[in-house]
């Protein structure tokens, strides 16, 4: 009974195979702080998110410190950055996506960053939690939306009913419409959510049979190395398309298809 | 049928609905290939946009996967 709560507590399932979901937990750090109710402890979870947000903007500002007209290496970095976003939003929104791209710079570089320092090991993936992306994503929906009903009044309405379409297919169409448009912030986080999540599930997995397999650990070994660059890849496209489609999202409040 | 088994049964017959998403993730490199043996001109703006084909299309594997973890870890 005692190996079994020890266990437990160390992720590791019965029988000693590492508990893949241990990763995931959030454990308060410096205590447990309670307000009205409410736990408000700093966790690991925030303390990632502080190490993320420190660093992208000391990157930023140091990298763009030396305002040289030929780039250093540090500032190239910064400059890529800002050019990558600023195209992405010029290319999907147009010109009056320009007021935006503060928004969906700060959401391209914190998930990227959330993202990548995630594959650090011991570090925490802030962004493998629902809760996380969701609440990015209901912003993300909630903004466009508000948006879309300012730039065009009540005519946003529209949006559920193609111009051109025969009338009598509006009993079918618009229901369709309504619910691809309000499952667009659950597929924007789940998405997110779940490649996170799936990967770094996979990282211990296959960890657990290096571990279990002795000598012979060599080949998961092999596997993990090569499933570590896929993660990577992964890392930095799915930061890339919550952004791209933030980005969609946005083009389609501001001029409706 | 004992709960656990019927959560392993489950969980193997969640990950049948990555069959689809694995035609469609073929599919998009097998239009980009055709596109670009058109047209070789188009590469560079067409190859922008197959990664983001290729994300929204693997988030519904990944859709299914979850689910499966779910039965096995979580339920």
């Amino acid at each position: 009974m005692a190996t079994e709560s020890t266990d437990a507590e160390a992720g590791h399932a019965e029988g000693g195979i590492p508990d893949p979901m241990h990763q995931f937990e959030i454990h308060p750090i410096g205590g447990k702080i309670e307000l009205g109710g409410l736990d408000i402890s700093f966790t690991n979870s925030s303390l990632w998110m502080v190490i993320t947000a420190v660093l992208v903007t000391t990157l930023l500002m140091i990298g763009m410190r030396s305002r040289s007209l030929v780039p250093g290496r540090l500032q190239s970095v910064a400059e890529v950055f800002y050019e990558t976003i600023a195209n992405m939003v010029r290319d999907n929104v147009g010109k009056e996506g320009r007021a935006y791209f503060p928004f969906i710079f700060t959401l391209f570089m914190f998930v990227l960053f959330g993202n990548l320092l995630g594959l650090l090991p011991g570090s925490f993936t802030f962004t493998s939690h629902i809760i996380v992306t969701f609440a990015m994503a209901i912003v993300v929906f909630v903004a466009t939306t508000i948006i879309g009903f300012a730039v065009h009044g009540t005519h946003y309405l529209r949006m559920f009913f193609p111009h051109g379409a025969p009338a009598w297919t509006a009993v079918i169409l618009v229901p369709i419409e309504l619910v691809s448009y309000l499952s667009r912030p659950i597929s924007l986080s789940v998405r997110l959510f779940a490649n996170m999540t799936v990967g770094h599930v996979l990282f211990k997995v296959i960890a657990g049979f290096v571990i279990l397999m002795g000598v012979a650990g060599v080949v998961p070994f092999l596997f993990l190395i090569g499933i570590t660059a896929l993660e990577i890849l992964v890392a930095i496209l799915q930061a890339y398309v919550f952004t791209i489609l933030s980005c969609v999202y946005l083009h389609d409040a501001i001029h409706m298809h | 049928m004992e709960a656990e088994a019927a959560k392993l049964i489950g969980a193997g017959l969640a990950t049948l609905g990555m069959i689809g998403a694995g035609v469609g993730v073929g599919n998009v490199w097998s239009a980009y290939f055709g596109a670009i043996a058109r047209n070789p001109a188009s590469k560079d703006e067409i190859g922008a946009n197959i990664w983001i084909g290729f994300a929204v299309t693997e988030a519904i594997a990944l859709f299914a996967l979850l689910v499966a973890i779910m039965l096995l870890f979580v339920v």
